[in-house]
């Protein structure tokens, strides 16, 4: 399964909310160009374990590693303290899409995608600029740069959301259920995007209930239940000829 | 005597009380932009810190707000203007603008955090997937959508302190209010009051203007 150097390391993490046991020591690993997609039913911890690796979640323990940096460690099952400058500076090359978009409701969508690389990069304004033209333009939206996100529907947000993500040049895309809150003929778009950028070799980890798209997108799917990981697997095995007895019934109920 | 010679005497005595209800709105006025100016931020960077998370900051602001806007605006006017303005050494003016300030500053504070807390988590999030620290997302995420929700409850603030400035009166400022009264006792008549009442309508009217362009400039999105 290594094709190259691991951009994400996670080794044994664990997560609580209060007395819920989320993530029962989860470990993934992730190489470069690889596209991974974690099924499973809700409540299983997919999305929580998504977002520790952006450090939206932080892990009660276990090591979190972004490019062979670490933004969650341990020594000997204590956590050990890293500053929250030195995670945010790890998590950089990390892109993230949600489910519910997430757009800046008060900037234009050409706002929406140079905000970052200006303020966090500090880049040129006309640099991002012309970047963010060309991100519009692959996402098809190149009409829609000063039109505000409320003018647009969810699939055409959820493209802005891709090209706003992409505009910080990240090595890792993460997509949480990104069509789970789009109408039916809404999705395609969307998914053809994450298709695209498939091609091109981004690195991703995608949380979705879209079977098909998962088994024609991935390298590898991973199926969660109760906050752990229970089948890793090629998506022709994986569908065809699941392991365990939870996955079945899963699949069964979703095909 | 009928009743239009009647209303002409009426006119001619509004014509010549008029300009000295009117000279107390230039203090009225004073007072009220110094209010506004120093009141809003002072709410928004108190807001700042009740969301923060250091609850000794946060303790404080409870009482600041709990106090300020727990008693009467009269009774803290007194209390800076008997109390606090020896030790100080204010005039009339200022003791009225501190104890102003500080009152305006309570409820913008509660308005503000208000705003703040309606604001979506996803919006933090965004920002902190794309890499912004805390104080970027707030001033350049967080903040602009929660000044336009406020407006409106910003607004309702806005026209009730041009009527609050009338009670400086009680520490014998000449505004508008207090003018009116001294010639109403002076001429047994209510006509000074319908001309301040005139005068503060015209004064709200101009505030609810404002507002009403500010909320229309806001409203390119959503």
């Amino acid at each position: 399964m290594n094709r190259g150097e691991n951009m994400v390391k996670v080794n044994k993490i664990n997560k609580h909310f209060g007395k819920l046991h989320v993530l029962k020591g989860v470990s993934l690993e992730v190489s470069k160009g690889e596209v991974v997609t974690i099924i499973g039913p809700s409540g299983s911890g997919k999305s929580t374990l998504l977002r520790s690796i952006n450090n939206l979640e932080t892990v009660q323990n276990g090591m979190i590693e972004i490019e062979g940096n670490k933004i969650a460690d341990e020594k000997s099952g204590k956590k050990i303290h890293i500053p929250e400058k030195e995670i945010r500076f790890n998590c950089k090359k990390v892109g993230m899409v949600f489910q519910n978009f997430n757009l800046f409701p008060h900037k234009t969508i050409l706002e929406n995608i140079i905000e970052a690389p200006i303020v966090v990069n500090k880049e040129a304004r006309d640099v991002v600029i012309k970047r963010a033209k060309s991100l519009l333009q692959k996402v098809g939206l190149s009409s829609k740069a000063n039109v505000y996100p409320f003018q647009l529907s969810g699939g055409q947000k959820q493209r802005v959301a891709i090209a706003r993500a992409l505009a910080m040049e990240p090595d890792i895309m993460l997509f949480d259920e990104p069509t789970s809150a789009l109408d039916p003929e809404l999705t395609g778009e969307v998914l053809n995007v994450i298709k695209e950028l498939a091609k091109e070799n981004m690195t991703m980890i995608i949380v979705t209930h879209e079977m098909a798209f998962a088994r024609e997108v991935s390298d590898r799917i991973v199926f969660m239940d109760e906050g752990e990981i229970i089948e890793e697997a090629a998506p022709d095995e994986f569908f065809n000829n699941p392991e365990h007895e939870r996955v079945k019934g899963f699949l069964n109920k979703m095909l | 005597m009928n009743s239009s010679e009647e209303f002409i005497k009426i006119l001619e005595y509004a014509g010549k009380v008029t300009p000295y209800i009117a000279s107390g709105l230039g203090v009225v006025i004073k007072l009220y932009i110094v209010v506004i100016i120093c009141s809003i931020p002072l709410g928004l960077i108190c807001a700042i810190g009740k969301v923060s998370k250091s609850n000794i900051i946060k303790g404080i602001l409870e009482i600041y707000t709990w106090v300020f806007r727990g008693t009467p605006l009269l009774l803290q006017l007194f209390f800076v203007y008997f109390g606090l303005s020896k030790v100080f050494g204010f005039n009339q003016f200022q003791a009225a603008a501190v104890t102003f300030i500080i009152n305006y500053g309570a409820y913008f504070t509660e308005i503000f955090r208000a705003g703040i807390q309606s604001i979506d988590k996803g919006q933090y999030e965004a920002a902190k997937a794309l890499g912004m620290n805390y104080s970027q997302t707030m001033k350049r995420i967080i903040i602009p959508q929660m000044l336009k929700r406020v407006l409106p409850p910003i607004s309702n603030e806005a026209i009730t302190l041009v009527k609050d400035t009338s009670l400086v009166t009680a520490i014998a400022i000449g505004d508008i209010l207090r003018n009116a009264k001294e010639i109403a006792s002076r001429d047994f008549t209510l006509t000074p009051y319908i001309i301040a009442g005139i005068m503060y309508l015209a004064l709200t009217s101009v505030i609810v203007y404002i507002f009403k362009k500010l909320e229309q400039r806001y409203s390119v999105y959503e």
